[in-house]
């Protein structure tokens, strides 16, 4: 009875986001409707949120997991600045992940600076989930 | 058993002092069942009743989460805090959600005066989640002077709405459907207010009168009236204030009329004998699967022997017995 586990047990609640300028939000909703599949709570905030409205999102919906999403090439400006919020809101630290167009040496200074996995294109959408259930399961 | 506003919880006095973080934590805790959230809900009980609880309701895509971000902006400019609960459907197959009515939430990243909730809705059916009314009571009891809540896109039986507002929005569109839709009973019984939006589209004018002729045919039972506003919130919106006004009005006649009281009484009635049954039926479930004498009643109904309802009488006989 996979319908009655997930209604008992308390859904991974997760944050989708869109920070910067570009208007590509194809990638961002499929990602939202493969974890939405995998029964979690997809919080889809949209397009153009500035940092501060990325972490006041994640505090009023109380997430378990944020994931950004960027194809402007603003990623080395963002990313940063909402891990340096979410850290001063206190508090435990809620995980970050990220997809888009983010060349790889970007990447090792991200994932160093703290965003925990990050997903190029052409990623399976298997490996975001089982991603964001890890992560999400670990900040629990 | 201390006096409620003595011995508050931890938790209770730092969402009274507006911390938001710890009211997110006391949503999810509410949301989940969680028995942590207990004492919490029960002594900030005292600090509800205060807000306006505005329902905004009505099928999907006509305009609910861009009406709520309208009247935001509006009650901000007005001075007052908002608290909102957006409410979407969880899916019957998996339970996840996309939970989508913030996307039309437009106000400063700082601004401490507004709270957006979004909500799933966990398999409860009229609209709403089995823990929004205790939600909104929170947002309530945490002081914001008004509160908002979407319901799920509804259809003509999603009416649960009525049992946490005290004025409940019923958000139409043009060419939904000719007088007689209005006609027919559930959803539209349900509103204190009638909203046309999008109403800069063909047909808006037909839909208000359509209405028009809905509430000239008779009124609540109470003697209100239900108004009817046409709105767009398309820059530059129309009939923003005017909708607010109304929903000012109606909470006035609550207040006047009297009937402010009797609805409460209505609704809490529903709300304990509700909590009171699940609390029966969660122990005379124990019972039936727990007592080898009331297993051995399950048996005969299976085979046949016995029917539920007489199985039901000895069910609740047996347990006034045994105490």
């Amino acid at each position: 009875m996979p319908m009655a586990r997930a209604a008992r047990k308390a859904p991974i609640r997760v944050l989708i986001a869109k920070p910067g300028l570009d208007g590509h939000d194809r990638g961002a909703k499929v990602v939202a409707r493969a974890l939405r599949d995998a029964g979690m709570e997809v919080i889809y905030a949209g397009l153009r949120q500035t940092p501060e409205e990325i972490v006041r999102a994640a505090l009023e919906e109380d997430v378990d997991l944020i994931g950004l999403s960027i194809l402007s090439g603003a990623h080395m400006a963002l990313f940063p600045r909402v891990l340096a919020l979410l850290k001063s809101q206190g508090g435990h630290p809620i995980p970050v992940f990220a997809g888009g167009i983010i060349p790889d040496e970007d990447a090792r200074r991200l994932k160093k600076a703290g965003i925990r996995a990050i997903f190029g294109p052409g990623t399976s959408l298997e490996e975001i989930v089982a991603t964001a259930q890890s992560l999400a399961r670990h900040s629990a | 058993m201390k006096g409620a506003s003595s011995r508050l919880p931890a938790a209770a006095r730092a969402i009274i002092a507006g911390d938001h973080r710890v009211l997110a934590r006391t949503i999810t805790a509410v949301e989940n069942g969680d028995p942590s959230a207990d004492a919490v809900v029960r002594s900030l009980y005292p600090r509800s009743g205060r807000a306006p609880v505005v329902g905004i309701t009505g099928p999907l895509g006509v305009g609910k989460s861009s009406l709520v971000n309208a009247l935001v902006g509006r009650l901000r400019s007005l001075g007052q805090t908002v608290g909102v609960v957006g409410v979407d459907p969880s899916s019957p197959f998996t339970g996840g959600s996309v939970l989508g009515d913030r996307i039309r939430l437009e106000r400063r990243a700082d601004d401490n005066g507004v709270f957006f909730r979004s909500m799933a809705s966990r398999g409860a059916a009229g609209g709403v989640a089995g823990a929004t009314r205790e939600v909104s009571r929170l947002l309530d009891a945490a002081g914001f002077d008004v509160i908002l809540v979407e319901t799920v896109g509804s259809g003509q039986v999603d009416v649960a709405i009525r049992d946490i507002a005290s004025t409940s929005i019923v958000v139409v569109v043009p060419h939904l459907g000719d007088e007689v839709q209005t006609l027919k009973a559930g959803l539209f019984e349900i509103a204190d207010l009638f909203c046309v939006n999008k109403v800069d589209l063909p047909g808006a004018e037909l839909a208000k009168r359509d209405l028009s002729e809905l509430v000239t045919l008779g009124g609540r039972p109470s003697g209100w009236s239900p108004r009817i506003v046409g709105t767009s919130t398309v820059e530059p919106t129309v009939g923003i204030d005017e909708l607010w006004n109304d929903v000012l009005a109606h909470e006035k006649f609550l207040d006047d009329s009297g009937e402010r009281t009797q609805g409460e009484r209505r609704r809490l009635s529903s709300e304990i004998v509700g909590l009171a049954r699940d609390h029966v039926g969660r122990e005379l479930m124990h019972r039936l699967e727990s007592d080898p004498a009331l297993r051995r009643l399950l048996d005969d109904v299976v085979a046949r022997r016995l029917d539920p309802r007489t199985a039901a009488d000895r069910l609740v006989g047996r347990g006034r017995r045994s105490r």
